[in-house]
Formats: C-alpha cells, structure tokens, sequence
C-alpha cells in the first residue's frame, strides 16, 4: 500500500465521484439511445448503478490505515481536551519537560565525558600503568623513570609504552607580544605513537631526538600554535624560547588533540629535559606511564606482566625496600580521565531519572483523576460499544502528546543547561567534547515516548472496564469514592514519596559533606589572601640570581600600599602535594636498613608564616640572613614534630636532607601550625627550608589586604615587570578562589542534585494535596451524613489526614530503606559523613513529614468545615 | 435491463472480475462503462458488472500497477476517466489466464467423475 494514497484521499474521493458521475451520464446516454425518455433514463441508470455512497466508502477504506486514521482522530480529542484543561496541560507539560530535559542534558555529558571512546587509534587497548607505593597508601601511585626502563625492556605484553610528565615553560615574548607562562609536557618520543597519532605539520620526536644531548625539540599543540604563531605553518624548523632557551619547532599537533588536558600546550623530550639520574632512579616516582596492549592481551595480563617485573625490582633491591613501590597497576587510559567524575556523573543521571520517574507518576496521578472525573464518559462509551482497546489508546495517544510537547520543551531546557554547564565547569575531562547529537535527541524523544506510554498505561491498569452498569448506576445513588481510583492514587502518591526521600537524602548528604569540606580547616587564613605565581627559568636564574630576585619583588610588594602583610612560598596550602623528600635526624640513632623518613616539602620566605596567618608554636621563624650557603634553618609543622619527636623538644636538633646534589644538616628553629595540602585530604607532616636558599625557582606571592584583595594583582604584576620583562606572572587566584576551584565537583553535584530533590518534594506535595482534595470531594456525602448525625469536626479531620498521610508514610519508610542503599552507593562522594548519617536521616524524615501534613491539612480543614445540608442537599 | 429480465442473473464468479477487467482492457484503453458493457455483451449479458464492485476493483488494480488512468473524452465527448493495461498488467492477465484455466480443468474433471 502505498502512504501517498492516505494523505491524498480527499482528492481521490472527488475524482471518483466525477467518474461515477460520467458512468451515470453515459448510462443514461445510452439508455435515451434505447428510447426512454430522459429523466427516466437517468433514473434507471441511478437504480442499477446502486449506491454510490458505498462505492466510495470502499474505496476511502481502502486509501486509510485504519491505524493511522484512529492515531489522527485520537490525537485530535487529545488536543480538545488538553486545551480544555489548560492549567493541567500546562503543569504536566512543565513537569515532563524538566524530567526529560534534566535526563537529557545528563545523558549529553555522561555520553561525552564516559561512554565515548578517546580519540586515539583503538584507545582500548590504551591503559595506565602505575606503582603501588611501598607503605600501600597509593594503589596508583606515580612511576619511578627506572622501574619504566625495565617495564619497557622485560614486559611481553605491549606493543609500547611511553613515559610522560607534566612540566612548565615560561615562553619568551618577542615582537611586542608578552612573554606567557604554559604548561607543557615531557614524553619519551614513542609517546604519540603509543597513542597513535600523528602531527598536523611537521614530524614527532625520534629517539634521537630523545636523549640529553640532542639538539632542543619541541612539537606545539594547535591551540597554542594558532593563538600565538597566527596558525603559521612555516614556524616548523625555527626556533622559540623556552626558559630562555632555543627549542626548535619540528611539529603541530592536531586540533582535536588535548591530553593530558587542555592546558598543556607545548612537548618536549622526557630524556633531553630530565636529568639521566631520575630517569634511572627506581625510587624517584613522578612520571606517567601510558602503555598500548597486544592485541590478543587483556588488562589482567598486563598488569600480572609489570608486576612479576616490578616485584622482582624490589626483591632484588632490598636496601630500597621502604621506596621501591610494591607491585603495578593498571586501568584503562579513559578511566584516568574520567576516574573521579565517574560516580558524581551517574549520581546526578540517577537522580535526574529519579525526577523523572516522579514526574511520570505525578502526571499518572493527574491523568487518574482525570480519567476518574471522565468515568461516566467512558462507561456510556462502552455501553454503546466503544472497545476498552480503543478507549485505552485514547488516554495513551493524550499522555504521549503530553510528554511529547514536553520533550520537545525538554530538549531546548537540555541545551541551554548543556552550554551553561561547559562554560561552568572546565574542569571536567573532555568537556570541550560535550554536546547535543543525534543519539542523543533519539535518547530525548525515547525517554519522551516511554514516559508518555508509561503515564498513560498506569491510570488504565486500575480502571476495570467491566462494571459499567455500576458506574452509570453511581450518578443517580451516589456513593462513597470510588475505591480502586483512590486506592491507585495513593500507590502512586507513596512511590513519589518514596523516590522523593531517596533524592532528598542523597542531597542531604552531599550538602553535608559539601558543607564540612568548605569549612575543613586548611590551618591557614584564607579571606582576603591573594595569590601569584611566578617561575624563575634556569640559565637565567641561578641560585644567586633567585635568592636576589625573590628578596627584591618581596620587599616591593610589601612597600605597596594596601598592602597588609607579604610573603612567598613554593606551593600553598590546599594547592596539592607536589613533593617530599626523605631525611635523617642525626640526633636520633640510625634507621634500620631500608627504612626512610619522609615528609611534604616546601619552601618559605621568611614572611611567609605571619601572611598566612600560620601559627609559630615554638621557637622562631626564618630570618632573612639565612640565605644560599647560610641556609641551613629549617621551620617544621606541628605533626611532624608530633611524629617524628614525639615527647622531646625538636627545636636545636637537626634534619639531614639531600636537597640538591649533596646532603645538608639543617637545625630546627621553629614549629608552626599544621596545614593541609588539599582540603579533602589529612594533614601530613610539612618540613619549610629556606626560600632563599635559592633551590627552587619558583614561589608564589600571597598578599594579605584588609579588604579585597583583586585590586593588588596589576600592581604586584607591573613590579614583576619592572623587574624583568619577559617574566609572566600565572595563577592569579585569591585564597578562596583556589579552594572553590577544588571543591566545584562537590559543590555542583550536591546543588543540582538538591535542586532536583526540592522540585520532587514540591511534586509530591502537590499530589499528596490533590489526592485528598479530591477524596473530600468523593466522600462530600459521607462526611455530610456523619456531621449531620453528630460527628465531631475533629475526628472528621483527623480521618481524613490520616486517609492522606498513610501513603506519605509508606513513601517515606520505603524511601528510608532505597535511600540507605543509595547512600552506601555514593560513599566515595562523602567527606566528614557516613553514609547513614542520622541527621541527614531524621531531617529528611521530619521535613517530608512536616510538608506531608502541610499538603495534607488544608484539604482535611476543608472537609471538616463542610455544611452537611449543602452536601446532602447536592443530588 | 429490459430483455435480460427473465434471465437468470449470474453471479460473478469469486475473484474474476479482475481477470475480466484485464482482458477487457486488452483490447484499448476504456472508461468505466465501456468496460462493464463490454463485458456483459461479449458474455451475452450472462455476466452482470455490478458496479459497485467495478470502480474498486479498478481503482485496486490501478494501485497494483497493472492499469493506469488518464482522463479523456469518451464517445459522445463526455469527460471520462480512461483506463489502459501496464506492462505489469499484461503479465498479470497471461497469469491468471493459466490459473484459470487450470481451474476450469480440475472443475471439469471432478464433475465428470462426478457423472459417471
């Protein structure tokens, strides 16, 4: 059959009535040839052709889908019924179209971000490599360049591996153009061959180019060779500075590629930019290792390969058992990406798809008591012969309709949150992959349909279509509610609640944990602090030349005005670990063999302690004359005096630490307050070596100011200027821009999830609210009869409450039980909370209860203070 | 129906109208009224069209592909709808031609073993 004919019907049926209409013409024709007279010629010609209605219906019966034509009809009584009802449509399509969009939008992101595979060739067979540290603390700590080597000579299971490492380059300005800090990453040269990919110009690194005394290399990522060479392919084969040093360009890299992250920008050589020292140290782990499977080997093979390796290291170093890491391990190269945004993604889809669900069975509920106010329509329906089939399909088709203008609304919701979500949070991995496709709109109109279908079954499951006399009997006795309606109503309502308590408790939680990671103690100040950062590249800088540089820029800042207090140090609180060190105290006796000491590292200017609003406990700290060779002070935290000295006075004793090329005997002058190196992690002991001892090259400022502090960044930026041109000041952050930006996955995921968990509470109430308005309504009688006997307001109140309460109490019991299981599954997403925390619990408890009965109330009042006469007087 | 009154009227035999039609059209393009006249003369008016199952079966065997249509001026210039045999017609009439008379045969066998 084919589909043209049913939509050109209409014209076919006039063409047909034209031809019967000329066979009747030449019928009489003929019949006035055989001598009758005109109109009797016409008549005979009408009475044997017979009906002609009946030749077109066959015809129009044969041009129509009959499935096809019902769909039609019934979507046209969906639309006249809807719009009779504009306030309902209205919710239900509203309610609809935040579930799906909500779902959608997730869907967008967790497909993006979790289920698309890498860009690279076979990114399958890419996994991650890494060390389990010695003390078992780190399942998957960083790679010692040593233990890579023999991994990389010995394993039989890779194709390849690379090693690679994150490193930083201060990129000189030249024509005008100011010099910038960017991030940039060290590779062996196999490493965009392991991942299988090749250079947008240019070539990659060769192993020649790969080792300490090649000539300088570097292959720049697109972004930055479009940003600041104007996308110039001739800049391969010339040279730029780096560090103040020549590196020739040999490659771009394509567009499309960002990894580690987006904000490397630039590679260069693992060997030629590290020390052969570290690349061969077993115990020295800072590296990443990404390795290419064989084809026929699994991950498990892998890891069992690098692990019998890395075992027979250790085994064969017992001197650095303490150090070497205690076996492999291995994970896929996406779960690295993605690894910690894994559960707080699914979190927010379940929840999503929990409002979702509230949403289909609030519209299920509306739909009932519509159904239920349309009863005796339907039952005459069926008396006359109307089939329960054709009926059902008419609240489907309606429901659909619903849910599909909701989609619709759903979708554009979806893309609006999608974009705003890419502009807020740049710190989820592969974000800039992010958007809405054509799987994904399939996903919105799918999730549209079943919802639709899904609200619309539900209020038919309890309509019995075989009691029609009863129902046609109710409208002249009637009686007490209709109980099946009510009984689905109220099924319906306890599983809103039910889902309702589940959302809220694991809002509650986030929330809570949220809140304790925020007011964690980072053992710092934190209001009013701004940070910079500045790196002093090497040639340039040397020890003496850092120690000078760091005094003169501390001295101008101090001198500007507003400015309260100054000081610098390597790395902040809260900013990560980045490094420790082992030592030796030599007043203590020697350590057993193979065991070391070890302890976060960090380097202070003698200001430091007082801008940061750092306790000193003990003792004193830093002075300025400690500087290079009369750098021998050392300022501790208060664990690591805890730890390490426990009951006696660490101050005057002394630290052995090899900090650069030789060991150095430090004395303790002083202990200060402990600070936290990320907010969610524990304290760990700190040890401060001088900043002027000119080691490290690079410090962040911190400025305090009694008021906000973002006025001080251009004039602190403009001395560093004055000072030396080419040097670019990065991280512009104050203190609690620093800690937001590590507590934004927290803070996201237990908003969204609250918002959702507010608006299902709100869906709730308002079904819970119309469930018991419209049982008052249906027992008007009884409820007149009992107040006309004399029942007591009161109890007529009370009864009814408790009609309305008891299926919030089932939701919520139920609730409960789903929500400590929900709660145990979101575990790795606590801080400070245990999953079954009992103040979330009973807060969640007492306020579905408290707007349970605030819903429920007003309907109860309203039926107490009903006037029996009025409602006797009603039929 | 003047002379055939006293005839018995036979009944189309199930499913051959279509087959009629077909052969009909063999012989040029045809209205409506042309081919159920045609059909009555040519069966010495044994066969009655009934045309309320004509404009169907015409209009089902245009869908089929086996006539096409075209409007046009029939006889004594009235405007009519003609109807013409496709190639795919012409397939289909040599088929139920065979199929026919393969009937007719397995008919007549069974009723002569039905008379001896």
């Amino acid at each position: 059959m084919r589909i043209g004919r049913f939509f050109r019907r209409r014209a076919e049926d006039t063409e047909l009535e034209q031809e019967i209409e000329a066979h009747i013409a030449q019928e009489t024709d003929d019949n006035v040839a055989r001598g009758m007279a005109r109109e009797e010629a016409r008549r005979a010609a009408l009475i044997k052709f017979g009906s002609t209605g009946n030749v077109r219906e066959d015809v129009w019966e044969w041009n129509t889908f009959a499935f096809l034509d019902d769909t039609v009809r019934d979507l046209r009584v969906a639309m006249r019924t809807l719009s009779k009802s504009p306030a309902f449509t209205a919710i239900a399509v509203l309610v609809m179209a935040l579930g799906i969009g909500g779902n959608t939008a997730l869907f967008t992101v967790v497909r993006s971000v979790l289920l698309k595979p890498l860009p690279f060739k076979d990114p399958e067979r890419l996994a991650m490599l890494y060390e389990q540290s010695a003390d078992g603390k780190h399942p998957y700590n960083v790679v010692a360049g040593g233990i890579f080597q023999q991994w990389q000579k010995q394993s039989r299971s890779f194709e390849q591996m690379a090693l690679l490492g994150g490193t930083g380059y201060n990129l000189s300005g030249a024509n005008g153009v100011l010099p910038e800090k960017v991030e940039g990453g060290k590779c062996t040269w196999n490493l965009f061959a392991t991942l299988g990919v090749g250079p947008s110009y240019g070539r990659m690194f060769t192993a020649e180019d790969d080792s300490p005394n090649a000539n300088p290399t570097v292959i720049l990522t697109w972004s930055l060779w479009r940003r600041r060479f104007g996308g110039d392919a001739a800049i391969i084969g010339k040279e730029i500075l780096l560090d103040g040093e020549n590196y020739a360009v040999i490659g771009v890299l394509p567009p499309w590629f960002s990894y580690p992250d987006p904000e490397t920008q630039v590679w260069t050589p693992m060997r030629h930019e590290t020390r052969p020292a570290v690349m061969e140290s077993l115990n020295n782990h800072q590296f990443r290792v990404v390795a290419r499977l064989r084809e026929s080997q699994t991950l498990v093979q892998g890891l069992t390969d690098a692990d019998t390796i890395e075992k027979r290291i250790r085994s064969e170093h017992p001197g650095l058992a303490q150090t070497i890491g205690r076996g492999a391990n291995i994970r896929p190269l996406l779960d690295e990406f993605v690894g910690e945004y894994k559960t707080p993604l699914y979190v927010l889809l379940a929840a999503t798809g929990c409002f979702l669900l509230i949403a289909c069975l609030n519209v299920a509920n509306l739909l009932v008591a519509r159904s239920a106010a349309r009863r005796r329509e339907f039952a005459i329906r069926s008396a006359l012969g109307g089939s329960r089939w054709r009926l059902l399909r008419e609240q489907v088709v309606e429901s659909v309709a619903l849910s599909s203008v909701g989609g619709t609304l759903g979708t554009a919701f979806a893309w609006f949150s999608v974009r705003w979500l890419v502009r807020m949070r740049h710190d989820i991995p592969r974000v800039e992959a992010i958007h809405i496709d054509v799987p994904v709109l399939l996903f919105a109109a799918g999730i549209a349909l079943l919802s639709g279908i899904a609200a619309g079954l539900v209020p038919v499951l309890g309509a019995s279509g075989t009691r029609i006399l009863q129902t046609l009997q109710e409208s002249s006795r009637s009686y007490s509610g209709v109980p099946s309606r009510a009984t689905l109503r109220k099924v319906l309502l306890a599983g809103e609640v039910g889902f309702t308590v589940v959302l809220l408790i694991a809002a509650g939680l986030l929330l809570k944990s949220y809140e304790r990671l925020r007011s964690s103690d980072l053992g710092c100040g934190t209001e009013n602090i701004l940070t910079l950062r500045v790196d002093l590249p090497k040639p340039k800088y040397l020890e003496q030349q850092r120690a000078v540089f760091f005094q003169q820029i501390i001295a101008g800042v101090r001198r500007l005005p507003g400015v309260q207090k100054a000081g610098m140090v390597s790395v902040l609180p809260g900013h990560g670990y980045w490094s420790d060190d082992s030592f030796t105290i030599p007043e203590h006796p020697p350590l057993p063999p193979g065991q070391v000491l070890l302890a976060i590292k960090r380097f202070a200017e003698p200001g430091y302690f007082a801008a940061m609003q750092i306790p000193l406990l003990r003792g004193r700290t830093l002075n300025e004359r400690e500087k290079l060779d009369q750098a021998t002070s050392v300022v501790i935290s208060d664990l690591f005096a805890k730890r390490f000295f426990s009951d006696e006075d660490p101050i005057g004793k002394h630290l052995r630490v090899n900090l650069t090329d030789h060991e150095i005997s430090y004395e303790i002058v002083g202990v200060v307050g402990d600070t936290r190196f990320l907010i969610s992690r524990p304290v760990e002991p700190v040890m401060y070596f001088p900043l002027y001892s000119g080691m490290f090259g690079r410090a962040t400022i911190v400025v305090r100011s009694p008021r906000d502090p973002n006025g001080l960044a251009l004039p602190v930026q403009k001395l560093v200027a004055q000072m030396d041109p080419d040097l670019p000041v990065s991280d512009v952050l104050t203190m609690e821009e620093l800690i937001g930006g590590s507590t934004i996955n927290a803070s996201f995921t237990a908003s969204v999830v609250l918002a959702f968990a507010v608006l299902s509470m709100l869906l709730a109430a308002v079904g819970l609210y119309g469930v018991l308005s419209y049982l008052a309504t249906q027992r008007k009688n009884e409820i007149g009869v009992r107040v006309a006997l004399g029942a007591d307001r009161g109890d007529i109140m009370r009864l009814m409450l408790i009609d309305g309460l008891r299926p919030a109490g089932v939701g919520l019991v139920a609730g409960l039980g789903v929500g400590a299981l929900a709660a145990s599954l979101i575990r790795s997403m606590l801080y400070g909370v245990p999953p079954l925390d009992s103040g979330v619990f009973l807060g969640v408890t007492l306020l579905l209860t408290l707007v349970a009965g605030a819903a429920c109330l007003f309907p109860a009042w309203h039926a107490s203070q009903m006037d029996p006469m009025e409602a006797l007087r009603q039929e | 129906m003047g002379r055939n009154e006293n005839l018995r009227k036979q009944e189309m035999v199930q499913g051959t109208l279509d087959m009629l039609i077909l052969r009909t059209l063999l012989g040029g393009p045809a209205h409506g009224h042309t081919i159920a006249s045609a059909i009555e003369r040519t069966s010495d008016d044994v066969l009655q069209v009934e045309q309320g199952s004509l404009y169907p079966a015409l209009h089902r065997l245009e869908d089929r592909g086996w006539l096409a249509s075209y409007w046009g001026a029939s006889e004594n210039n009235r405007k009519a709808k003609f109807y013409k045999l496709t190639a795919a017609g012409r397939k289909r009439l040599t088929a139920e031609r065979n199929r026919w008379g393969q009937m007719v045969e397995a008919i007549g066998r069974v009723m002569r073993e039905a008379a001896e």
